[in-house]
């Protein structure tokens, strides 16, 4: 039994050893230097809550991008997790070719956060690009996808929106292993198509919903590729989101310690959203076996 | 008068049976048609994709159709040669040559870690296992700084050990989280076999166990393939000299560099970079769409 639990260890060791080294150090790390003004060439200078007095206070910066973050977060998940879902109901039938539309549809999400299809975008979204000759043969006048701060943060949640493939194949998988004889049952009693759905699917789904939910914010708040490649955070830092901001005070200005006070403002949000979720999940997340209706 | 009741009862299923296939046809062309108009929104982009970068750069942005009409390799050929002192095929070398140890160490330490997990018994396992779920909502932008400082400090800074590194000691959680899954699913009568047989543990895990999770193990390659493929802040944030950098480095830098007007090869680079990730994922979608459907992914 004690070789059991020194083998098992032993196992583990690797993985121990990168949780302490990169994840748990450098956490705790990046807790000190927010608290820090730090520019890699002299030792940190420890200066109490300065960063984020000033962050709060005086960084016009940070509001904005703290706003767009939030726009873009609460734009594209919702969006994106919906149009998942819908789709993956409607490949749930018994329809031929499942299959192919299933793997058509996950292509996108495939590639990414590739720069690749950044690039695309780009092209696509240009004022004589596709997206602009598409709305024209149907009558609608040239839309300034990126010049135009209105639209485009839009522009890069349709991009994110584009790859819902894989929230849509778990979303498919989960509707595939819903019991066929409640659908039987309902029917039976004459319940439409609509009341099915609200009444039997969905709450169903409501766990792999809330597993999808979490999964795509947590993703959402760290976009960097997007605005990045695309918009290069403009214009007028209409895509400017956080971890661009931090990017530019950490890698471009060197202020350490400033980054990592937005470092953390930022894991705070995420953080607490998550637990939002998890708490208000016991209202309305539902788990087959609970005796609770 | 029965006869009658029975006759027209008849007539009336008929017809509500027909009215019934009626509306299921009907439902079912609808559904095909909104499938088919979504597929064609979808991946039309991509088609385009590939058939602007055999465009000339007039006529890229002269219509909505993909057929080029004056097929040209240019994009192709002035691409590769981009406008450094490298071709494209070593951005290709590179991005392999950062891949392939990254895949293996991913390999090696998560089965481990998964394999402790999953089937031997030691003190604080659960607080452990716990830390699997943490790090996988745990998000990266908070370590970034503190790790940076780190890989500068042991001199790593523009070699491709960071980007390795951490892998090699399972810092993909979510890969950890999938194999754990996937074994706890798995009976354990063989491995018990096997340690009646004399195998030690080390044995049973490479001969009875690893075999075994094989299509998880594929999914986790292919996953983690994918994704240092498409990485771009990794590369970005520790790479500084050109001669190493991989594919999506490569293709900002020939944004950056490149003349304006010459789209082709933007997109013909694109098009070659995105070309490694479709056709694995084709060869091997089985393992994409399980290895999602098994664990739910990023992406």
């Amino acid at each position: 039994m004690k070789s059991q639990r020194a083998l098992g260890l032993a196992y583990l060791t690797p993985y121990v050893v990168g949780l302490l080294v990169f994840t748990m150090i450098p956490f705790v790390a990046s807790l000190y230097l927010s608290f820090t003004k730090y520019d890699l060439m002299s030792a940190p200078k420890w200066v109490g809550f300065d960063n984020f007095v000033k962050l709060f206070t005086r960084d016009r910066t940070f509001w904005k991008s703290l706003n767009v973050t939030l726009l873009y977060v609460f734009l594209t998940v919702p969006l994106k997790l919906a149009f998942a879902l819908f789709i993956a109901a409607i490949l749930n039938y018994r329809l031929r070719f499942i299959n192919f539309f299933r793997t058509a549809f996950y292509v996108p999400s495939i590639l990414g956060g590739s720069i690749a299809i950044a690039v695309l975008w780009r092209y696509i979204f240009a004022s004589e690009g596709l997206a602009n000759m598409a709305l024209d043969l149907v009558g609608l006048g040239p839309v300034d996808w990126f010049g135009d701060p209105g639209n485009a943060l839009f522009t890069i949640t349709l991009l994110r929106c584009w790859q819902f493939g894989s929230a849509m194949v778990i979303f498919l998988a989960a509707l595939q292993s819903i019991d066929k004889s409640l659908y039987e049952a309902a029917r039976i009693d004459g319940a439409s198509q609509t009341r099915i759905f609200f009444a039997i699917t969905l709450p169903l789904l409501t766990p792999v919903i809330f597993f999808n939910l979490i999964m795509q914010m947590v993703q959402a708040f760290q976009e960097f590729n997007g605005p990045y490649i695309i918009t290069q955070g403009g214009p007028l830092k209409a895509t400017y989101l956080l971890p661009l901001y931090i990017y530019e005070e950490a890698f471009k200005k060197f202020n350490m310690g400033y980054a990592s006070a937005i470092a953390w403002v930022l894991f705070v949000i995420i953080t607490v959203l998550t637990l939002v979720a998890f708490w208000s999940s016991k209202k309305w997340v539902y788990y087959a076996g609970d005796k609770r209706s | 008068m029965d006869i009658h009741a029975d006759m027209d009862m008849d007539g009336f299923n008929e017809a509500r049976a027909a009215r019934r296939a009626r509306l299921r046809a009907l439902s079912a062309a609808l559904r095909y048609l909104m499938l088919f108009t979504v597929g064609l929104v979808m991946l039309y982009p991509l088609i385009w994709l590939v058939g602007a970068s055999f465009k000339t750069n007039a006529e890229i942005f002269s219509g909505a159709g993909f057929i080029p009409r004056h097929p040209t390799l240019d994009g192709y050929i002035e691409g590769w040669r981009t406008s450094t002192p490298y071709t494209f095929g070593r951005f290709f070398w590179n991005s392999f040559l950062i891949i392939l140890p990254k895949v293996i160490g991913t390999a090696i330490s998560c089965t481990m870690a998964a394999y402790a997990f999953a089937r031997f018994d030691f003190p604080l396992k659960k607080v452990l296992f716990t830390s699997v779920i943490a790090i996988l909502l745990l998000p990266n932008v908070v370590t970034r700084i503190p790790q940076y400082m780190l890989f500068r400090d042991l001199g790593w800074l523009d070699s491709f050990l960071p980007l390795w590194v951490p892998s090699a000691f399972a810092g993909d959680a979510f890969f950890v989280f999938m194999l754990v899954q996937f074994l706890r699913s798995l009976p354990a009568d063989m491995e018990e076999a096997a340690r009646v047989d004399g195998a030690n543990s080390l044995q049973t895990l490479v001969y009875i166990v690893v075999p075994m999770l094989a299509p998880a193990l594929i999914s986790v390659c292919l996953f983690q393939f994918m994704w240092t493929m498409n990485d771009f802040l990794g590369p970005l944030i520790y790479l500084s000299s050109v001669e190493k950098y991989p594919v999506s480095l490569a293709l900002k830098l020939s944004i950056d560099t490149t003349e304006a007007f010459e789209w082709n090869r933007i997109l013909a680079m694109s098009v070659l970079t995105i070309t490694p990730a479709l056709v694995i994922f084709f060869a091997a979608q089985r393992y994409f769409i399980e290895g999602i459907s098994a664990g739910g992914v990023k992406g």
